[in-house]
């Protein structure tokens, strides 16, 4: 039916000229890196007993009265920053009524009409290697809700560990017109809050939630109609969110195929995504406008964010991953894949650049980097830096595998042997390992010689010039640097090779 | 030991003339007499009493320093948070709830070394002005037992008057200290908003409530307040030190307002009984005589005070005890059908028609298309009203007015009319709206031997000069003197 | 006189509330809610247009406190008031709509 790209797509239908346009808004709940929750001293501990974490004032005992995380604060306002936003001079908390049994007061401290942060936006990377701008709506903070547990019987259970952590909500317009965008502005903001510092966005912790909003433009026999919009509730992977967005396109346009229903007041509905049929269902019919009856909170004052204070903060803003990994691809000249995995971690960008500011050729070190070092990280479970090899080492084993000390697939092994003995330089490792490449033209002029007499019928193969010459001359290569084991200098003993044979 | 105030009972257990315990055992064998009459306390802790006052015996004995209230019984409404017994609020919701921790307040008190007898009565939540509201036991008047002690701290004012503990802790709201404290002729002070943690009082209206004493001596609410007043840091909209340094407010106490200035807002007066107006106007004469100027103010927002307070008030404590749902604490009712009947059921049998009233006008109020005519309209007018006292606190140190149009009223009369009962809050709301301090003191009894107040209103965070001026009065004056004639 | 607030509206309100009502309650007050709305009619008396609403009567603002650890209840303090429990949780009768509020 339709293809996957961005823009308008167009639909065969016998009757009528289809095509539609798809928006996405998105809403992310960020769960920030502070040790306690954004109203109480509760420690945020994952996997912790049930309700080991609660204190009077998450628990919403009689009495209990809510006091402001500064830390929560910063963080956002430095997201906030990154985002681009108009960081708000004065700003509030409101309430925000319902009633839930995870919800222990039965209102969410929120903000309201004065979110601390508004009007941003983001750059996201698209897949042809340009970027998109999203707008932001805005970002505010809130407490999040405890969790409830379905079991077998037919009860629930609650646990408030969680009640009370602290949230970023980040609204941005419906911008995104393709579930790839979706998915696309999904990673750059988990990317973005670790570089920051702000979050460590574990999609396996829950740290990031998401709920898109979608609905069509459709374009019938000239004619524009709007569907109605759908938002999916509660997504916590990047594979459900691109996933639901897509399921949701074509389960809409079907829909207003059929049923020919436009957007009109009200009829916002509330759908799940149930990941083993893989596809959204209906939770909410017409948004009953959910009254919150939102009031400012009488239990906390204000915050006046001042000049000197953003200041300070703004002082703590990083480079942005996106600018870094397209930093990288202008001015190294690394190509924007590679680029990308260096920045995925901000750790690993930081290694990289102190590598290349200790000697390293840059091209060198991102392949040394991504290859050797990543690997071994990956099967590690820790990241490049976390492997303990001193970024000297690094640089040091770059400069080795340019100058033909080394060759690459040794340099494999050294970064093996470093991460376990960090304090060991590259040089002493491989001259204990016997990894030093015999560059030294005179002994290998005397092994290429020895390789060619006994080999008259490769010889013959090649400077005859005819199909085997390659293949002939490949193998005589092979042999010398067998002859070495392994540690010919390849481009030095090809060069003789080639001025023997000529 | 019935005539001695708080202070003066402190002074000789410090000087070993009385024992703390003997002070706490008189207090219980009083309580076993006149409760099953006057009915203040919800519950009591006599062990825990006794062990108290036995330790500051021992430790007075030992020349150990104690505190500014050593071995004084005190009462708690039942509003505050305590970590060894049951915190109701006069609630069937919370009738068996028991908190893990103390209030801020109570914690204060136990570092005093006061010694807590018991929690007292109170109108359910502290809706209420008669604690008839109570969802739990009925308290009169100890002046006649067939009139209500007023409300919501009817107990602990009945308390203190009945000389059933020495002091005691209120919460008001809209009145609930100074118009308890009026109907029993005790001193009754609501501090300046922010003066004292709100941490472990139960909320009704967060930007209303403040915790105060009630006495019988303005000495004895200025040594209260140096206990509870302070700066919180578990409070957010707890004041810091230096906006609102908190001194000994005992130590100036007898220095009279040189040059005083006192307002008086005759149109608003009028609209008391006669008797009251007579007593407020020889309490001015008093103060004449000290040598106060006397000027005439207009307030003229104040007569929007109770529709913006219960508006405000309302919408507040529809937030607040929306977390009384049966599922983490408290009355879950028996066999709900799905868990949603566990909030509607558990919350429909336990809580009293008030609270159920002032929850539904609440939620109307925040609710969507009237948020802004009644909610936003209710706050501007709350500035308006603050702005009438910024006004004539430019012209006088402080104003005077009664606490209520009448004096306590029979059991029954006003139980069944809700408007009726909120218009009597008519003089203290304004108080609560503006956040500034409010002290009642007796000044005289009607015909029928029933007592009258004295309301004075200082701007914020001037309870030196408040309690000041209160003194100068009481110096001139016995009606605090009085004891009642309990009928048991 | 038309009621300022008739039943179906406080019904509404009392389910917002959580509250279930009987028949005679929503009657009562349906009345009394009437009555005492009208009284606060009492504030359009007021001309507010240019006045600033005042939520708080306080001087202050940024009142924070620093991300330090302080010590959590414990599980069984937390549950101790618990009406109902299932080991280290609350226990409620099954949730089964899943429409969390937010």
């Amino acid at each position: 039916m339709a293809q996957k790209k961005t823009g308008n797509r167009s639909v065969n239908s016998k009757m009528s000229d289809i095509r539609y346009k798809v928006l996405v808004g998105l809403e992310i709940h960020v769960h920030l890196s502070t040790q306690t929750k954004m109203f109480c001293g509760c420690e945020l501990e994952y996997g912790a007993e049930g309700n080991s974490r609660v204190c009077p004032v998450c628990l919403g005992m009689p009495g209990s009265l809510p006091v402001m995380n500064k830390q929560a604060v910063e963080h956002a306002i430095l997201a906030g920053l990154a985002l681009n936003c108009e960081i708000a001079e004065f700003t509030k908390w409101d309430r925000k009524s319902y009633y839930y049994p995870d919800l222990p007061k039965n209102y969410q401290i929120s903000q309201y009409d004065l979110p601390l942060c508004i009007n941003g936006s983001i750059e996201i990377p698209l897949e042809d290697g340009g970027t998109k701008k999203i707008r932001i709506i805005r970002a505010h903070l809130e407490e999040d809700a405890g969790k409830n547990l379905h079991t077998a019987g037919n009860f629930s259970q609650i646990d408030l560990n969680r009640a009370g952590a602290s949230l970023l909500e980040i609204v941005t317009e419906p911008d995104m017109n393709t579930a790839a965008e979706v998915r696309s502005l999904a990673v750059e903001l988990q990317r973005m809050v670790r570089y920051l510092g702000v979050s460590h966005a574990d999609m396996q912790k829950g740290h990031m939630r998401f709920e898109p909003n979608i609905n069509l433009i459709v374009t019938k026999d000239g004619t524009e109609y709007k569907t109605p919009i759908v938002e999916v509730k509660n997504l916590n992977s990047f594979r459900a969110l691109e996933r639901s967005v897509d399921f949701e396109i074509h389960r809409q346009l079907d829909e207003f195929l059929e049923t020919g229903q436009v957007l009109e007041m009200g009829n916002k509905s509330t759908r799940g995504w149930d990941d083993a049929n893989q596809v959204t269902f209906l939770q909410r019919e017409k948004e009953e406008a959910h009254d919150y009856r939102y009031f400012p909170d009488p239990d906390l004052v204000p915050v006046k964010v001042t000049k000197e204070w953003l200041e300070s903060i703004k002082a703590r803003l990083c480079e942005l991953p996106l600018k870094r990994q397209k930093r990288y691809v202008s001015e190294y000249g690394l190509d924007d894949y590679d680029a990308g995995v260096l920045t995925a971690e901000h750790s690993t960008a930081e290694y990289f650049e102190d590598v290349v500011a200790k000697g390293a050729y840059f091209k060198r070190a991102c392949n040394i980097i991504t290859q050797d070092l990543l690997k071994l990280a990956n099967e590690r479970g820790s990241s490049v830096a976390d492997l303990g090899i001193p970024a000297i080492h690094t640089a040091e084993l770059c400069k080795m595998v340019e100058e033909g000390i080394v060759s690459a697939t040794a340099a494999a092994k050294i970064t093996t042997i470093m991460s376990e003995s960090p304090d060991k330089s590259p040089q002493a490792i491989a001259e204990e390992h016997n990894l030093i490449q015999k560059s030294d033209a005179g002994e290998l002029e005397q092994i290429v010689d020895q390789v060619l007499a006994e080999n008259p019928t490769a010889v013959k193969d090649v400077t005859s010039g005819g199909k085997k010459s390659k293949k002939a001359r490949g193998f005589l290569l092979g042999q010398v640097i067998q002859k070495t084991r392994g540690q010919a200098n390849p481009k030095v003993a090809s060069e003789i090779l080639t001025k023997k044979l000529c | 030991m019935e005539e001695l105030s708080a202070k003066e009972l402190r002074d000789k257990i410090v000087a070993g003339r009385i024992s703390s315990v003997e002070a706490t055992k008189a207090v219980f064998e009083r309580i076993e007499k006149l409760e099953p009459t006057i009915g203040v306390y919800i519950s009591t802790f006599e062990k825990h009493a006794l062990a108290k006052a036995r330790e500051v015996d021992e430790k007075i004995a030992g020349g150990e320093s104690v505190g500014q209230l050593a071995g004084v019984p005190v009462a708690i409404k039942d509003v505050m948070c305590i970590n060894f017994g049951a915190t109701t609020c006069a609630s069937k919701i919370l009738e068996n709830f028991r908190a893990p921790y103390n209030a801020t307040v109570v914690e204060k008190l136990l570092l005093a070394d006061a010694v807590i007898i018991g929690k007292t009565n109170m109108d359910e939540f502290a809706m209420g002005s008669s604690t008839e509201n109570s969802g739990l036991k009925r308290t009169v008047n100890p002046w006649d037992t067939n009139r209500v002690p007023g409300g919501s701290s009817g107990g602990s004012a009945a308390a203190v008057a009945g000389w059933l503990c020495f002091a005691a802790l209120g919460s008001d709201t809209g009145g609930s200290i100074r118009q308890p404290a009026s109907f029993c002729s005790v001193v009754g002070l609501k501090p300046t908003y922010g003066r004292v943690s709100r941490f472990g009082l139960v909320a009704y209206g967060s930007s209303l409530d403040q915790i105060g004493p009630i006495t019988h001596t303005v000495a004895d609410t200025a040594l209260m307040l140096n206990v509870i007043a302070g700066h919180d840091p578990a409070d957010s909209t707890s004041v810091e030190e230096k906006t609102a340094p908190v001194g000994d407010f005992l130590e100036r106490l007898d220095e009279p307002i040189e040059k005083l200035k006192i307002a008086i807002v005759p149109q608003f007066n009028a609209g008391a009984d006669q008797q009251v107006q007579k007593a407020l106007s020889e309490a001015i004469e008093v103060y004449k005589k000290l040598g106060a100027e006397i000027i005439e103010v207009e307030m003229p927002h104040l007569d929007y005070a109770i529709a913006a307070y219960y508006i405000i008030a309302t919408a507040e404590a529809s937030s607040n005890l929306a977390r009384y749902d049966g599922v983490h604490y408290g009355h879950r009712t028996q066999n709900p059908g799905d868990y949603i009947e566990v909030y509607s059921k558990s919350r429909a049998e336990a809580f009293g028609k008030e609270v159920k009233r002032r929850i539904m006008l609440g939620t109307y109020v925040l609710s969507s298309g009237y948020y802004d005519a009644y909610y936003l309209k209710a706050l501007k007018v709350r500035n308006l009203i603050r702005g009438d006292f910024t006004k004539a606190f430019e012209k006088c140190n402080c104003i005077v007015m009664p606490v209520s149009p009448t004096t306590a009223f029979k059991i029954g009369e006003k139980v069944d009319d809700p408007l009726k009962m909120y218009l009597s809050d008519i003089y203290t709301i304004s108080a609560n709206l503006a956040g500034i301090p409010g002290i009642s003191i007796p000044c005289g009894f009607d015909d029928s031997e029933l007592p009258i107040g004295l309301q004075i209103l200082a701007p914020a965070f001037d309870e030196d000069k408040l309690l000041r001026i209160a003194r100068m009065f009481e110096k001139e004056t016995d009606w605090h003197k009085r004891r009642p004639a309990i009928e048991v | 006189m038309a009621k300022r607030i008739d039943q179906a509206q406080v019904r509404k309100v009392a389910k917002l509330s959580r509250l279930e009502l009987s028949e005679s309650e929503v009657e009562e007050f349906t009345g009394q809610l009437s009555a005492i709305l009208d009284y606060v009619e009492k504030l359009n008396e007021l001309d507010t247009d240019s006045i600033e609403p005042l939520a708080h009567c306080l001087p202050i603002n940024n009142v924070f406190r620093e991300d330090c650890v302080r010590e959590s209840l414990g599980t069984e303090k937390t549950l101790a008031n618990a009406p109902q429990r299932d080991g280290e949780f609350f226990k409620v009768p099954k949730i089964l709509d899943d429409s969390s509020g937010a």
